[in-house]
């Protein structure tokens, strides 16, 4: 094997409102069935990398509770596997994780006993397929020190959150600018790199004497003129889901049959945690439209335009219009949810009305007793 | 030293012939149930939720769909560094070579795999029936009573009973007589072909026989082992149990799990029911789909209308079809405008667009009068049915079909295309 991988999970972002209070980005659920961090995993796995590290701070416990195996991604190997790296106190760093490239400098040892050339550097929090041999390709026959993951977005979406990409005539990296108040190119870094393996150390070790801590502002900003930085820029779908709004419009971009297909029907696979829930019951009185249902789901009402993630049981006479239920909510009878981000494990009563706006989608959060047979 | 409590052997080599071309290609226990799960799933959850973790699974007829689905037992936490799951299959000895001729003969043959785990006791189970059973509150019954045999028995309305193998007990639950489906039943205590044998007990016992052709559990080793004088006690079990032997009952048993609360309760929080997932993404409902009292699994996509149904994972139901009453399994197309009444269609089938199935007036099969009954349509795996075709009641397909098969686009009731294999 040509590379082994890092999955930088760490973050939390204040974009996420509410929703960032009780887990780590990478463990959002996405897509019904989904955890964000599958779509890295699963790219990883038929990417043919076989050995993994996911770099975890922020909230882990929710992230390790669904990595608490890797046999789901087909890491459960004598040769590589699934490793979760959150950060402890040593004889010589008693610091959590300053940041990226010091989540990095820290499992130091993790780049060291390995022996692959390569190392693949994703962030837990994008939705997207792509096979990283090719950019590893690329990478190799443009010699360059590091290649960045590029996607060029509409003119009408906004770039202010990502870093912002010049590139000369060949693909190289001339200018990078992270969050720019003012964006003069279409073209954002996915935060998914390929380096070197001796590279990155070279440059980690570099950097930690320097006391620089962030591997996109210390490092690729930093190194962009002196090193060979390549832009390989994608054409399939990405979507990073680390805002609200783009959170509820990656789920609702599933409702689109081109992208369900991309993603579930066409090769390759994107893998999950199995919860061994039993298919979707559909009871008298169940009107559903234009909508994602997940296993474990109980319906008595009418869903329209939305997602429901696991186990949700929709009450009698119920209404849920453009609103994503994550998972393992119980919805008490005639209840109206619309233009909604129902919190998981949340116990709705029956006779409310919760109403969001378009581009303003209300997050429900609702910790009531749950009083079920 | 390697020492297991209790060893289950499942039985699942079996055809179950009168599930007709639903087990043209698999093995009865590999058929789909539920919108998720094969039959088998049932008594390996069962298994593994009673805390028993060695099971041998004897196969014989179509094996691949098993083998497939058994794996190294992962999705029942059966795969163990001593123990979990084996696959047992006939095999070639020095001086001969023999099919697993009856239940017993088939557990004959492993003696050597179950000396393996020197077990106390072997619990012997069929692959056939829908139920969630605690074995281990089975096996304190048996040890509470220093039995040698314990059979598992369910109590079935007396006018049923007949239908059964029975057994009268005594008031300590000791067995005194079988019957053997009794014109006249004396009791109610229907045998449901699950055992708990002390070790010793049946290793003689299936040595003593070796020679008896065909030996079977409930036609030689029990009564042999009564007849002895061994202690054989009757274990009652009152929670819902379901034979899926016929297409009849496969279908009622299905049907029933659409119930507003069903009987047999797949979302109860305990005693789960694990399968192999190979489908995990969410199933979409279009704006113009119209669902109602149904079930549906992982990644099925419903573009028509669905009444009182169960479908499969992977399943398409294009725009403007109509399912009715009907059982659809895994990875199945229905074309667009079709219409589907009352019918059972295998894995991966093809239906074609503008059919209809299940019309017209019931008439007996001619070829099979006992298999396909009720009216029922049955379409076994891999099967294709072309656009624009009409096919009665009390009908069986089974491989692909064309035109050429259905003179004036027309199969009539009680008619039978069976073309198996040739979709390949």
């Amino acid at each position: 094997m040509r590379a082994i991988g890092i999955v930088l999970a760490g973050g939390n972002s204040n974009r996420m409102r509410e929703l960032s209070n009780k887990r780590a980005i990478a463990a959002m659920p996405v897509a019904g069935s989904f955890r964000s961090i599958d779509f890295a995993l699963s790219n990883m796995s038929n990417s043919h990398v076989q050995k993994v590290a996911v770099l975890t701070q922020y909230n882990s416990r929710s992230l390790n509770e669904h990595l608490s195996s890797g046999k789901w991604w087909d890491f459960g190997r004598k040769q590589g596997g699934l490793f979760v790296f959150t950060p402890t106190i040593t004889i010589d760093n008693g610091f959590w994780y300053r940041g990226t490239a010091d989540a990095i400098y820290q499992n130091i040892g993790f780049l060291k006993s390995s022996h692959e050339p390569y190392v693949v550097i994703v962030s837990g929090d994008g939705v997207y397929k792509l096979d990283y041999n090719k950019v590893l390709e690329y990478h190799i026959a443009k010699k360059a020190d590091i290649t960045v993951v590029c996607k060029r977005l509409e003119p009408d979406e906004d770039s202010s959150r990502f870093g912002v990409i010049d590139v000369d005539e060949d693909n190289r990296i001339t200018g990078f600018e992270e969050k720019p108040l003012v964006a003069n190119s279409s073209m954002i870094s996915t935060g998914i790199y390929v380096i070197r393996r001796r590279q990155l150390i070279e440059l980690i070790e570099k950097s930690a004497v320097e006391e620089r801590h962030d591997f996109v502002r210390d490092i690729l900003v930093r190194y962009k003129s002196l090193k060979r930085l390549y832009a390989y820029e994608m054409d399939s779908y990405w979507s990073n889901i680390a805002s609200v709004e783009s959170y509820y419009k990656t789920n609702m971009d599933f409702l689109k049959k081109d992208i369900r297909d991309y993603f579930f029907r066409q090769y390759p696979d994107v893998y999950s945690k199995v919860d061994d829930l039993p298919p979707a019951k559909y009871n008298a009185g169940a009107v559903v439209r234009n909508s994602m249902i997940s296993s474990g789901c109980i319906i008595n009402g009418v869903v329209e335009n939305s997602l429901l993630f696991k186990k949700v049981y929709v009450g009698n006479n119920c209404t849920i219009k453009n609103s994503i239920v994550l998972n393992d909510v119980h919805i008490g009878d005639n209840t109206y949810i619309e233009n909604c981000i129902v919190e998981s494990r949340d116990t709705l009563r029956s006779n409310m009305t919760y109403v969001g706006e378009e581009g303003n989608i209300k997050i429900v959060i609702e910790k009531n007793e749950r009083y079920v047979l | 030293m390697i020492k297991k409590e209790m060893i289950a052997m499942l039985l699942a080599g079996g055809q179950g012939s009168r599930l007709g071309v639903l087990t043209s290609g698999v093995a009865k226990p590999a058929v789909a149930f539920g919108g998720k799960y094969r039959i088998i799933d049932f008594p390996l959850s069962n298994c593994i939720n009673s805390g028993v973790d060695t099971v041998g699974v004897l196969t014989q007829y179509q094996p691949l769909r098993l083998n497939t689905h058994i794996g190294i037992g992962i999705p029942w936490d059966l795969d163990r560094n001593i123990g979990g799951i084996s696959i047992l299959p006939p095999y070639e000895k020095s001086t001969n070579a023999e099919w697993y001729t009856g239940t017993a003969n088939a557990i004959f043959q492993n003696l050597r795999y179950m000396e393996q785990y020197n077990p106390d006791y072997v619990l012997i189970l069929g692959g056939d029936h829908i139920y969630k059973m605690d074995y281990e509150v089975m096996l304190e019954f048996h040890k509470a009573n220093n039995a040698d045999i314990t059979l598992a028995t369910i109590p079935v309305p007396m006018e049923e009973a007949s239908r059964f193998g029975v057994v009268i007990t005594d008031e300590n639950k000791r067995i005194l007589e079988f019957e053997e489906k009794p014109p006249k039943p004396r009791s109610n205590l229907a045998s449901m072909g699950i055992y708990i044998f002390s070790w010793k007990i049946l290793r003689e016992a299936l040595i003593d026989l070796q020679d008896q052709p065909g030996c079977d559990f409930g036609k030689h080793i029990i009564p042999y082992c009564h007849e002895r004088g061994d202690r054989v006690f009757a274990y009652e079990y009152n929670g819902y149990w379901k034979d899926v032997g016929t297409l009849t009952s496969y279908w009622e048993s299905n049907m029933e799990l659409i119930d507003l609360v069903p009987v047999f309760n797949l979302y109860e929080e305990f005693w789960n029911i694990y399968t192999k997932n190979d489908v995990v993404q969410p199933q979409y409902i279009s704006q113009d789909a119209v669902i109602d009292r149904c079930i549906i699994g992982e990644g099925t996509e419903i573009y028509g209308e669905v009444h009182n149904s169960v479908i499969g994972s992977g399943v398409t139901i294009e725009p403007g079809a109509i399912v009715r009453d009907s059982i659809i399994m895994k990875s199945t197309s229905i074309g667009a405008g079709t219409k589907i009444y009352k019918a059972i269609i295998a894995e991966n089938c093809v239906i074609g667009s503008g059919c209809e199935l299940g019309v017209g007036e019931e008439e007996t099969n001619v070829q099979f009068p006992k298999i396909y009954t009720d009216g029922l349509v049955t379409i076994g795996e891999d099967s294709v049915i072309p656009d624009h075709v009409r096919i009665g009641k009390n009908t069986a397909i089974s491989g692909g079909t064309t035109l050429d098969d259905y003179p004036s686009g027309l199969l009539p009731s009680g008619e039978s295309i069976i073309k198996a294999g040739d979709r390949r």
